[in-house]
């Protein structure tokens, strides 16, 4: 016994001159280059590779390329493992390790196979059906569900992070070629010739589609060498193979995978494993060939059944022969070839064609049964015998026998591969003389299709469709050009539309027929979803899961429907079809992922001081895109420990904090004044030269869109600050003003964000820092810079604006710096606090002080509230309109029931509170949704205990009162006592000082 | 994935663009009182099959707001205009 017995000394395209090793569930493998991992599998002469999804059954390679159903491996093992890996597309290289799959302990022996005995207790939709039901609860489910759970599933993801590299490549292009058979070489040879700039992708690792089905040597082979000489020296032709269109999208865009490295054991130095290829082309072609539609019998699943054209690419491109005693049973004409190539390399072939009538010229020399049909194929692990018989108008089988074989290869014609084309939403459209869906491409009119994708099944027609379409693909793209005529292959054709029986079902058998293998569905599952009325094709679909495995029912789409039209006695166009969706076959996360993972994930924003703060010891938190210093923390600090001592020390001493990420907006223009006017609640016309106001900015249903405080620089310029996770937005929303409806204002926005480097300083000794800092450049004296003030002065010989505000509710300023002086000023401030001890303190700290203070953020400003809700009625001007002026006052907004504005003290010893805890009276059942909600929380240092602000309904009238704040998702409760939402210095002498 | 003629930069991926809405409603005089008007221009929309005029802005190019005709059954994509050189409301 050889160790390839399968394997024919001679035929095919692989070199036998060279032999490497290839695992599979622990056996040596003989391979070649030029193999798949199935070729070798064939050619081993291993018939079970796994088992089937719900009833384990034992499967077999059945077909040769994208559309097989049941070869589904794990290759790999450790962090490159990757489960559900057809076999019959990966390529073998020296060392690959395969693994069987949902079979226990081995797909040879298995375990799980019990649950085929089960079936009658399984079939589709029972899964719905058997945990409903009156008095059941979910307790009964739930117990199930933890062996349903490792029951269900095809293949073990690894868990280890992948060690390859991805990249993403954005292309253009005037014409894209989607496939490098007969037609789209074709196609690219026209598109090139007319000077287009062509991309043309292949998934398989050889060029020539349907040509190296044919035995090597030929015309064939002939033909496709001299296309692709002179698509060789076309600079303006890129043909890359390996590489999958996976997916058609809007505005002409395409998305590819490139497999660089998937063939090799490991990717070479500084190579990604693939690539993902966005291209935008001005027009495709698409040439994507057929299918090979199944035949449905009794046990049409067993090893040793295979689609007729994958047993005849395992024949003539890889040099296997699957098996002796051959029964091929067809529909029409395209086995033929195929049963004089099986005898020639020593088979005993038998046909048996559906068909009453079989030319003389096809079935000479063969052994040829006209009107016959399969009931069922036998065997235990693999098929020895079949129960034949004559065909009825019906296809019901009588006068069975049965006949030993060990390979049952099946035709029931081809199914165009029209899936890319269907992506970006068009319906393909029926056409009876090609029994096929076929694309329509009068819905888009720069994606043309040639060859087998559109039901054509003629050789040369296809060759010649593909040369028109390409030239008209070109001249779209605006090349046009003498380019000749298409050359033509010297093959002998075999067009399978020919008289085609359009039964592609026989019944007759006892034993379970399968329409789609990956998903275990049965004609019998497609019956019970009709008698329950799942009749439409999109429930048929979702109820029975035919269609919806990893190979989108390639081999199964159109022998469900065709059952479905049965059972409804309808034509199957009239059934309809379900929307194919990309991708085409599975694209690996890592390849749309590219390098963007990670910190790469997206992009960071730093402050100008960043280094300083990274080196000074600080953590860093993200707020939007920014990396903001969150705490400095001593040794042995917790984050609470570390903003509870840099706050308090805000409050004694002195301290200071980033602010950069502030949104910051100059408004500059004669109408700057009337513009903020028109945008803020409150009046900004009136606002003083040198002053600054804080402002309430509405949006136009009534609710607070955000807050910020705006100085005014000159007659004509404001710089205009808003919070950091509304900055973007908020300027947006300016533009589109200014561009719009008030285009008539002569007013100019841009955004300086980055430009200017921003620092809090405050504390009882922020002034002494200051003016040590400032030196004699500029007096910061109370009486020269009250509240709410600006001046310029000089730190470090750096330009600082100092504008005098609270956010703290201590004496404090806030310094723009431009952003190169940054760091400079920063430091110099540290310089001349050291005598004061001031420190830096970080965003929570931040965050304790202005929850003290009761100032609004992120928490209160959650797009649902308010200026009454947040008791900010004050700035609200009486005297002019202003974005959200007039809706904020329906009466709905108006209720005094709505949440409003307080703060929390939590009651005695408790946990720190939880913000987003709901908001309960006292003696109420924890149901529904409460009173109102928790919005900010932190522990207070002035206070000594935990606080919080909330949103509580009719707020104002309950200060005193004990609410309780329920955690429904922890589980907790905590009882707080309602007080006023300012915590410290209510009278604010601190920061008036 | 949408392409948009950008009448300032060319042909340009929708990722580059911030969807504004709907770009046949007018926005109220500034001064406008009447609430049902407001709530009209804020709250209703048509909801068109076909060809529709929206606000696209060119955020990571130009900064220029666009009116775009966009087909909202087949998203083709016609022309862009500046929202700045269409019709006004004042």
């Amino acid at each position: 016994m050889t160790a390839q017995p399968n394997r024919l000394a001679s035929g095919g395209r692989v070199d036998r001159g060279t032999t490497f090793t290839v695992r599979f569930d622990g056996h040596d493998i003989a391979a070649h280059p030029g193999d798949t991992l199935a070729s070798a599998l064939l050619a081993h002469g291993l018939k079970v590779v796994g088992r089937s999804f719900k009833y384990h059954r034992p499967r077999g390679v059945y077909a040769a390329g994208v559309e097989e159903p049941n070869a589904l491996v794990e290759i790999r093992r450790g962090p490159r493992a990757e489960p559900n890996t057809l076999a019959t597309t990966a390529e073998a290289f020296d060392g690959l390790e395969a693994f069987g799959q949902n079979g226990w302990p081995s797909v040879a022996f298995d375990m799980g196979a019990v649950s085929g005995l089960l079936s009658r207790l399984l079939p589709a939709g029972f899964y719905y059906k058997t945990f409903i039901g009156p008095g059941q609860g979910t307790a009964f489910w739930m117990f199930c569900e933890r062996f349903i759970r490792r029951a269900a599933g095809m293949g073990r993801p690894t868990q280890a992070p992948d060690p390859d590299t991805y990249e993403k490549v954005n292309a253009f292009c005037d014409v894209l070629v989607i496939g490098a058979g007969p037609a789209g070489l074709s196609a690219a040879l026209a598109a090139g010739r007319a000077g287009a700039r062509v991309i043309m992708v292949e998934q398989d690792f050889v060029l020539g589609g349907s040509l190296n089905d044919e035995p090597a040597g030929g015309a064939g082979d002939r033909w496709r060498d001299g296309v692709l000489a002179e698509l060789a020296a076309m600079a303006n032709v890129k043909i890359m193979p390996r590489t999958t269109a996976f997916g058609a999208y809007d505005g002409g865009v395409y998305g590819l995978i490139e497999r660089v490295s998937d063939h090799l054991a490991e990717p070479r130095a500084h190579q990604p494993r693939q690539r993902y290829w966005q291209v935008r082309a001005k027009a495709a072609v698409m040439a994507t060939g057929a299918i090979e539609r199944p035949l449905t019998f009794g046990n049409n699943d067993l090893p040793g059944v295979m689609l007729a054209s994958g047993v005849r690419r395992y024949l003539n491109r890889f040099g296997v022969l699957c098996g002796r005693k051959v029964v091929l049973a067809t529909t029409n004409d395209s086995v033929y070839p195929l049963a004089r190539e099986l005898a020639a390399a020593g088979a005993a072939v038998t046909v048996l064609d559906a068909r009453k009538e079989v030319p003389v010229v096809l079935a000479a020399g063969l052994n040829v049964l006209a009107g016959h049909g399969i009931a069922e194929a036998h065997g235990s692990k693999a098929v020895s015998a079949v129960t034949i018989g004559a065909l009825d108008a019906n296809g019901r089988i009588g006068n069975a026998r049965r006949i030993a074989c060990d390979l049952l290869a099946v035709s029931g014609g081809f199914t165009p591969t029209l899936h890319v084309w269907s992506h970006p939403g068009r319906k393909p459209l029926y056409d009876a003389a090609r029994l096929a869906f076929i694309p329509d491409e009068s819905q888009s009119p720069n994606f043309k299709c040639a060859g087998g994708c559109t039901g054509e099944d003629s050789l040369s027609a296809s060759i010649d469709a593909g040369f028109a379409k390409g030239a008209e693909a070109a001249r779209l793209a605006g090349h046009a050009r003498d380019i000749g005529v298409s050359a033509r292959a010297d093959i002998k054709e075999t067009g399978w539309l020919r008289d085609a029986s359009r039964v592609t079902a026989f019944t007759g058998g006892k034993a379970k027929a399968f329409v789609d293998f990956q998903h275990d569905v049965k004609t019998s599952d497609i019956a019970l979803a009709h008698q329950e009325g799942y009749v439409s094709v999109e429930h048929m679909k979702r109820y029975t899961t035919a269609g919806m495995a990893t190979d989108q029912g390639k081999t199964s789409n159109l022998n469900a429907l065709s059952e479905m039209a049965e059972l409804r006695k309808l034509a199957i166009p009239q059934v309809g079809t379900t929307t194919f969706r990309p991708p085409f076959t599975p694209v690996a996360f890592g390849a749309i992922v590219g390098h963007e993972t990670g910190h790469h994930f997206r992009p960071t924003r730093l402050s100008p001081m960043h280094d300083w703060h990274a080196a000074h010891g600080a953590k860093f938190i993200d707020a939007g895109l920014w990396e903001r210093a969150w705490y400095y923390p001593r040794a042995g600090e917790s984050v609470r420990d570390a903003y509870v001592r840099e706050a308090a020390h805000v409050r004694s001493a002195a301290g200071i904090v980033d602010v950069s990420s502030l949104g910051k907006i100059a408004v500059q223009g004669p109408d700057a004044a009337e513009f903020l006017d028109r945008v803020y609640t409150n009046a900004f016309k009136s606002l003083k030269v040198g002053r600054l106001r804080y402002g309430v900015m509405l949006r136009d249903d009534g609710f607070v869109l955000d807050d910020g405080t705006t100085a005014r620089l000159s007659e004509t310029e404001f710089m205009m600050s808003t919070t950091t996770a509304n900055a973007a937005k908020v300027m947006s929303n300016l533009e589109h003003l200014l561009q719009t409806a008030w285009r008539s204002l002569k007013v100019q926005v841009t955004s300086v964000s980055d430009q200017w480097a921003a620092m809090a300083l405050a504390g009882p000794r922020a002034r002494a820092v200051l003016q040590k800092a400032c030196g004699a450049s500029c007096d910061v004296s109370a009486a020269a810079l009250p509240n709410m003030a600006l001046t310029h002065g000089e730190i470090g010989g750096a330009p600082v604006r100092i504008h005098r505000m609270s956010y703290s509710g201590e004496l404090a300023y806030e310094l723009f710096v431009p952003a190169g002086f940054g760091e400079l000023v920063w430091e110099a401030l540290m310089s001349a606090g050291a005598e004061f001890d001031l420190r830096p303190y970080g965003t929570e700290a931040m965050g304790a002080l202005r929850i003290e203070k009761g100032h609004v953020a992120g928490g209160e400003l959650d797009g649902r509230t308010t200026m009454k809700d947040l008791a900010l009625e004050r700035f609200a001007s009486r005297k002019k309109p202003f974005i959200g002026s007039v809706l904020r006052q329906r009466s709905v907004l108006e209720d005094p029931a709505r949440p409003s504005l307080v703060g929390l003290e939590v009651v005695g010893r408790a946990p720190p509170l939880k913000a987003g805890s709901l908001l309960f009276s006292e003696g109420i059942p924890a149901a529904g949704h409460g009173e109102g909600h928790v919005t900010s929380t932190t522990f207070s240092p002035e206070r000594g205990t935990h606080i919080g602000l909330a949103l509580l309904a009719r707020g104002q009238t309950r200060i005193g009162e004990v609410v309780r704040c329920v955690d429904l998702l922890g589980g907790s409760e905590i009882r707080c006592r309602v007080v006023s939402p300012c915590f410290v210095d209510p009278e604010g002498a601190r920061q008036n000082a | 994935m949408l392409r948009i003629n950008c009448p300032v930069c060319g042909l340009r991926d929708e990722s580059e663009f911030s969807y504004g809405g709907d770009a046949t409603v007018m926005r109220p005089a500034h001064d406008e009182t009447s609430a049902d008007v407001w709530h009209d221009y804020v709250f209703l929309r048509d909801n068109p099959r076909g060809p529709h005029r929206e606000y696209w802005h060119h955020v990571q190019g130009c900064r220029q707001w666009l009116v775009v005709e966009r087909d909202t059954l087949t998203h083709r994509i016609g022309g862009a205009v500046l929202a700045c050189d269409g019709e006004e409301a004042r």
